[in-house]
């Protein structure tokens, strides 16, 4: 009997939630079958079996995380510890590497080994003398360095927020019997685990929003030649290319085409500088439940109407069937987000770190418009950009957002195509 | 106390040390009449005779080996090499013989005496007449080589090393001679040999250093004070044996460590105190140890603005300490 431990899957990755088992206890299994799901902060993968053999215990719950290296399922070999010699191989080399990761993870306090981070012998000393949280601590050495100085001053005054703290606490005990009250007169229902993919959209999120200045502008777009020009060959598309011809695939096109002529939103934040790319990779919001996957359309700018809506649909059913890969997901540097697909008319988006804008496309209605003096009844839109103030002004955004308005009010549903 | 120069410290040590015992006795090329091409011996003659100021023959092995026969008979002679690197034809006498004459006689015998010899360049003396050539004397035990940085240091660290039972080299910086002026005690007055001094209290960057560079440092540190960074500046004094406890608390105290040298970077002084740092103090170590001397060349050049990119300064300290504290 074999113990199979948690794999790595991926630089970064220390541990991985048990999203499904896809074998029980007692199940014959073959090499490359896959086990179980497991959701990693990065990705969802299956887990291959290593072994051809019998499974003999699950060790590890659905929904646990474990982490990488740990145990999490015992298989019975096919022809036991004696087998044929490649399996053995296999074995030891499967034997080796968890002990290896064992000892990786057994490294007394995760915070005492600050991966990445460059510290100093002497700086290395006083967090481990101290029991110091480096986080907490503020580097104002070369590029951010921690110097023992900043240590010192650390000890000597205290973490940098602990003032706010000391002022807390008085309002903190006031409030509990509050809290108190309301958690008796609340009667709490399932308390939902938190899974890695939802950490990870937490710690991002909260970092774009605490971070970036955003600023946020709105036009409303008359898309009533777009809405024509669909309907015109929605029919004949799905049949001939077995996807739908969306409107998202329209706006996602536009967006590529006016990114080429205002670059600037087409960068990121780097602190120091502002790099402007020269692929326009667009990233997508599809949500799946509860996770948000933002994939990306690479190389955006290079593709056809169809060749983007045949993107879009691709991965969109890879992000609901948990198929997307860490490749499909990154090098992003603009976002265009579907918020029209549920009916929204009105939305302010988080930005995508270290991108500078997102689009929100929002849902077509059709109103009453003036059009001179005339009312007509056209289908409207609102466009949504949330951008990052540090690299744009609304000078720029507004430019880029009159482009896209314009792109989309100038098709010619009798003239156009959509290949 | 009187203000006296570099080199007037360093007579006063000589007049002091040479009334107060009759063994004490000078020799060189022309320090007697002449009072020496620098003027450091000048009156000496005068006032102790030919008997006790010898102008020697230009063979600097004879000056050498006549003071290590003069020593082991119970001389203290104070011998005079005019320009340091012209020591080099006396390397044998030093390292071989009086060096090692305690260890091979099991203390049968000894050899009390000074060597003095002005070193160092920024005084357009060019290739014989700029060099520092510490480096060949700081691994070899029997053998003191010490540098004095302030002219109360020169007088103090003199009359020890006259005092001293063993061969002491003495390296007087020659750009210091007339450059530096301080207050120095009157009379007999002595500095330990060995002990290494904090010139300048400091928290944010250490830097060792020795001879006239400990000068520059202090002006680079003031310089620096200005930017909020304050320098811990340690003074050697003695080169061999050096003081290695000092040289591992300073290090300690800030662990940014800046060494600097007027001699070539390779193989130099500082490349030994580096290695103390690096033994000893790891863990107190805040930055990469840095090191400032002279490029890798043969020798100080002689058009100026060659000799200026050779030669240690104020600014080149203080951009290599502002580039440290900032790290």
């Amino acid at each position: 009997m074999t113990e199979i431990t948690m794999p790595k899957l991926g630089e970064s990755v220390t541990e991985g939630t048990i999203e499904n088992w896809l074998v029980k206890v007692g199940d014959r299994v073959s090499e490359y079958d896959p086990v179980c799901e497991v959701n990693t902060a990065k990705v969802t993968a299956e887990v291959p079996s290593v072994h051809d053999g019998v499974i003999t215990e699950i060790l590890a719950a659905e929904g646990e995380t474990v982490d990488v290296g740990a145990p999490i399922y015992k298989i019975d070999i096919d022809g036991g510890a004696d087998g044929k010699p490649a399996a053995k191989e296999v074995f030891e080399t499967a034997e080796n590497k968890t002990e290896e990761e064992g000892v990786r993870s057994n490294k007394p306090d995760v915070k005492a080994q600050p991966a990445g981070r460059r510290l100093s012998p002497v700086v290395m000393r006083l967090i481990g003398e101290h029991g110091i949280d480096i986080e907490e601590l503020e580097g104002t050495g070369f590029n951010g360095r921690i110097t023992k100085k900043d240590v010192e001053k650390y000890l000597a005054e205290g973490p940098i927020k602990q003032p706010d703290q000391a002022v807390n606490p008085p309002a903190a005990e006031k409030e509990r019997p509050a809290v108190s009250e309301r958690e008796s007169s609340v009667k709490s229902g399932e308390s939902i685990k938190v899974s890695g993919v939802r950490k990870e959209i937490a710690k991002r999120m909260v970092q774009s929003k605490t971070e970036i200045p955003h600023a946020w502008l709105m036009m409303e777009v008359d898309a009533t030649n777009l809405v024509n020009l669909r309907n015109k060959h929605k029919a004949r598309f799905k049949e001939q290319e077995g996807y739908n011809l969306t409107f998202f695939s329209f706006f996602v096109k536009a967006v590529s085409e006016v990114l080429k002529d205002y670059p600037i939103l087409n960068s990121s934040w780097d602190g120091d500088t502002i790099t402007v790319h020269d692929d326009i990779n667009l990233s997508i919001a599809v949500a799946n439940e509860d996770k948000l996957f933002v994939p990306v359309i690479k190389n955006a700018d290079e593709r056809s109407l169809t060749g983007i809506a045949k993107s879009i649909s691709t991965l969109a059913h890879k992000a609901r069937s948990n198929q997307l890969t860490g490749d499909d997901m990154a090098g992003g540097t603009f976002t265009v987000n579907n918020t029209g697909a549920f009916g929204s008319i009105q939305s302010m988006g988080i930005i995508n770190q270290p991108q500078v804008a997102i689009l929100q496309v929002e849902s077509i209605v059709k109103k009453p418009v003036f059009i001179g003096d005339m009312l007509a009844a056209r289908h409207m839109v609102n466009l949504c950009l949330s951008i990052d103030h540090r690299v744009l002004d609304g000078l720029v955004a507004g430019q880029f957002l009159k482009a896209v308005k314009e792109k989309i009010e100038n098709l010619n549903p009798d003239a156009d195509s959509v290949y | 106390m009187a203000k006296l120069s570099y080199l007037d410290a360093i007579r006063d040590a000589l007049f002091v040390a040479m009334e107060q015992d009759d063994n004490v006795f000078v020799l060189g090329e022309d320090v007697g009449k002449k009072g020496g091409v620098f003027k450091v011996t000048e009156g000496l003659q005068e006032k102790f005779g030919e008997m006790r100021v010898l102008d020697t023959p230009l063979a600097e092995s004879n000056i050498v080996g006549t003071s290590v026969g003069a020593a082991m008979m119970g001389k203290r002679p104070v011998a005079e090499i005019q320009f340091a690197e012209y020591i080099l034809p006396a390397v044998n006498q030093i390292l071989n013989e009086a060096a090692k004459v305690r260890y091979r006689s099991d203390n049968d015998w000894n050899a009390p005496m000074v060597i003095r010899a002005p070193f160092g360049g920024g005084i357009h003396g060019a290739l014989y007449h700029s060099q520092s050539i510490e480096s060949i004397f700081v691994s070899t035990p029997g053998l003191k080589v010490v540098v004095p940085s302030t002219p109360a240091d020169a007088k103090g660290l003199l009359m020890a090393a006259i005092k001293d039972n063993d061969p002491v080299l003495f390296f007087e910086h020659k750009k210091a001679y007339r450059l530096l002026k301080g207050e120095v005690p009157e009379g007999d007055y002595t500095i330990p040999l060995g002990k290494a001094d904090v010139k300048r209290e400091g928290d944010d960057i250490t830097v060792i250093t020795y001879g006239l560079c400990v000068n520059y440092a202090m002006q680079a540190a003031e310089q620096l004070s200005k930017e909020g960074y304050e320098a811990e500046i340690l003074d050697l004094r003695t080169l061999y044996p050096l003081d290695k406890e000092a040289i591992i608390k300073a290090a300690s105290k800030t662990g940014k460590v800046l060494l600097v040298t007027e001699d070539n970077l390779e193989g130099s002084l500082i490349s030994e105190v580096s290695a103390i740092i690096g033994e000893n103090c790891l863990y107190d170590l805040d930055a990469p140890i840095m090191r400032l001397a002279g490029p890798d060349v043969p020798s100080m050049p002689y058009a100026p603005p060659m000799e200026d990119y050779f030669m240690m300064n104020p600014d080149k300290i203080y951009n290599k300490m502002l580039e440290l504290s900032e790290y």
